[in-house]
């Protein structure tokens, strides 16, 4: 019984009033310029980026073997060339209308399977069945096929590229629906809300995080399949894109035009990812609280 | 137990007999419910947990079909949900992430296609100033305190000028203090507009307290064990707490019931 602690000593009470909150305003201390500039997302990408770009300079100029590793600055100088001088800027407006393309029909296409999925059960049968046997196919595995079909050029590519994107896109979305709340369910029905608009004006909204998710891989699968259809069929079609851009600067050995291929799709990406899909976000599921 | 009233009731519950059905258990949640709801009444249902007072009210929601008996609002049979019976939950996830406050309220005036967009606006900041959120009508529900949402949710609800106001314990997952504020707004708001309401709780001081007739459920499945009047909102405290005596007596005995039944079959 003694080992147990004794009750605290009586204290008096403390009563007090609150000041004001007139005579104090915003508490707030202004954040120094370093601090402000490192909060920024991109000021401290660009920083690791240039990081990136002294490595690579310097061990570039320690190997010094441009036909296996060029130097950044040669990547920059052929990449301009290529811009300004060369058909680099026309091969890359090329790939990206066919990737446009493509991405967008994956898209429409995923849009009418996952509403197909959300309105029947033999529908979400379907799809389920159809993600589990085409999504492990790689895209380029078709390729052979789609060239008997649709021939050489830009049908084939853009068949591929919605393969790549359809299964991506409708997994998430379809899997960001099932996820909605049964309550947000219940309160879109209470308004009477039932078929496509019960779909578009709850389920898509409140789905946004995961379809944006597919969206983003979508894309990144998009850009991957059409470099690689480039590379193997750029051969014969006249007007190729950066993978075709690509593979005749290897014949050529044109090291530095191969990295400046390279460098090209990895720009476009970055742009891509870093600006549509920042602002996208910003404006939806960052605003609405869905995601911090 | 009616109490006499003959004008034809708003909400005809009659011999509702509701079930779930899972994979592999048939779970009767209510058995043979009985009610009337009349226009302006504050009407309640208490139960202990699991007696299945929010089975029930999902029913006059239109989201369950009964297994038997029917359910009729204004004498017309429910058959799915509509926008005549507005629904408050206890969730504080019920307003629409990307919406504003503005817009969740007006959302619903909206997409029935009941106002043109102008009037639905003025309606929409008519009841959020009821609520006292005229300040925050652009807000984003994310950046809410709960009991806030939940305030957003009540003037979603009103400005529809539903039939009924259907709430599934709105104020359960408010503090004490909130709840007490809310409770009175809510009868303030009640004082007001006369709308009817379904009101769903375990608590009996808020039942008394909110209520205006209160239908009392026996534990799990849910049957009918008492539908009472209610008091006056000037009731004297010894009155209040004479009831609240009463009726949690009339919960505890069943709670004797149980264990006495459980204490039989393990024994
Ligand atoms: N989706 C469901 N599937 C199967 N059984 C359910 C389901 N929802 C509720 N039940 C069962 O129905 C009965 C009544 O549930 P209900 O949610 O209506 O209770 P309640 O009175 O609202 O309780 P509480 O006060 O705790 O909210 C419970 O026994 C519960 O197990
Ligand atoms: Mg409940």
């Amino acid at each position: 019984m003694n080992d147990i602690a004794a009750a605290p000593a009586a204290r008096p009470e403390i009563l007090r009033e609150p000041v004001s909150t007139a005579t104090f305003g915003i508490v707030q201390k202004p954040l120094s310029f370093w601090e402000r500039v490192t909060n920024l997302g991109w000021v401290r990408k660009l920083a690791l980026l240039v990081v990136i770009a002294v490595v690579w300079e310097v061990y570039a100029r320690q190997l010094d073997n441009p036909l296996l590793f060029p130097t950044f600055s040669a990547t920059v100088l052929a990449f301009f060339h290529g811009v300004f001088g060369g058909d680099l800027f026309t091969k890359a407006m090329t790939s990206l209308r066919v990737l446009v393309m493509g991405y967008a029909a994956g898209i429409a296409c995923a849009a009418v399977l996952t509403v197909i999925a959300i309105t029947s059960r033999i529908g979400t049968d379907l799809l389920e069945l159809l993600t589990s046997m085409f999504n492990p196919l790689p895209a380029i595995a078709l390729l052979p096929l789609a060239l008997i079909w649709f021939g050489l050029g830009t049908g084939s590519i853009v068949f591929v590229i919605i393969h790549s994107v359809l299964w991506a896109v409708s997994l998430n979305t379809h899997s960001g629906f099932l996820a909605v709340s049964n309550t947000l369910r219940m309160v879109g029905r209470n308004y009477g809300l039932r078929g496509l608009p019960y779909v578009a004006r709850i389920l898509i909204p409140a789905a946004f995080p995961s379809i944006l998710t597919g969206l983003k891989i979508g894309w990144a699968f998009a850009w991957r399949t059409l470099i690689a259809a480039e590379l193997v069929f750029g051969v014969s079609s006249g007007s190729g894109g950066l993978g075709w851009f690509i593979y005749e600067n290897k014949n050529q050995l044109e090291i530095p035009n191969v990295f400046a291929g390279l460098f090209t799709v990895i720009v476009i990406g970055l742009i891509v990812e870093n600006v549509v899909f920042r602002v996208l976000e910003a404006k939806t599921v960052r605003k609405w609280g869905l995601q911090s | 137990m009616n109490n006499g009233t003959t004008a034809a009731p708003l909400l005809a519950v009659r011999g509702v007999t509701l079930q779930y059905k899972t994979k592999d258990h048939l779970v009767t949640a209510t058995y043979r419910v009985d009610f009337d709801v009349q226009r302006s009444d504050r009407f309640i249902l208490l139960g202990p947990s699991g007696c299945g007072k929010s089975t029930l009210l999902k029913a006059v929601g239109g989201y369950m079909k009964p297994i038997e008996g029917e359910i009729r609002l204004k004498g017309e049979a429910v058959t799915r949900p509509g926008p005549d019976r507005m629904m408050v939950f206890q969730e504080f996830d019920q307003l629409l992430p990307w919406r504003t406050v503005k817009e969740n309220v007006m959302f619903p005036l909206r997409a029935t296609g009941r106002l043109p967009r102008k009037v639905a606006l003025e309606k929409a900041m008519e009841y959020i100033a009821k609520v006292n959120l005229t300040g925050f009508a652009d807000n984003y529900p994310h950046t809410l305190s709960g009991g806030m949402k939940q305030r957003v949710a009540i003037a979603r609800g009103m400005a529809m000028e539903p039939d009924i106001l259907l709430m599934d314990e709105p104020f359960a997952a408010l503090d004490a203090l909130t709840r007490r504020k809310m409770q009175d707004e809510l009868l303030s708001l009640w004082e007001g507009t006369r709308f009817t309401v379904l009101f769903v709780t375990h608590s009996i001081p808020e039942a008394i307290k909110i209520g205006s007739r209160i239908l009392l459920l026996s534990p799990h499945p849910g049957q009918v064990k008492a539908e009472l009047d209610s008091l006056p909102v000037d009731a004297s405290a010894s009155a209040i707490s004479a009831l609240e005596q009463r009726i949690h007596s009339m919960l505890f005995a069943d709670a004797i019931e149980e264990t006495t039944t459980t204490e039989k079959v393990t024994a």
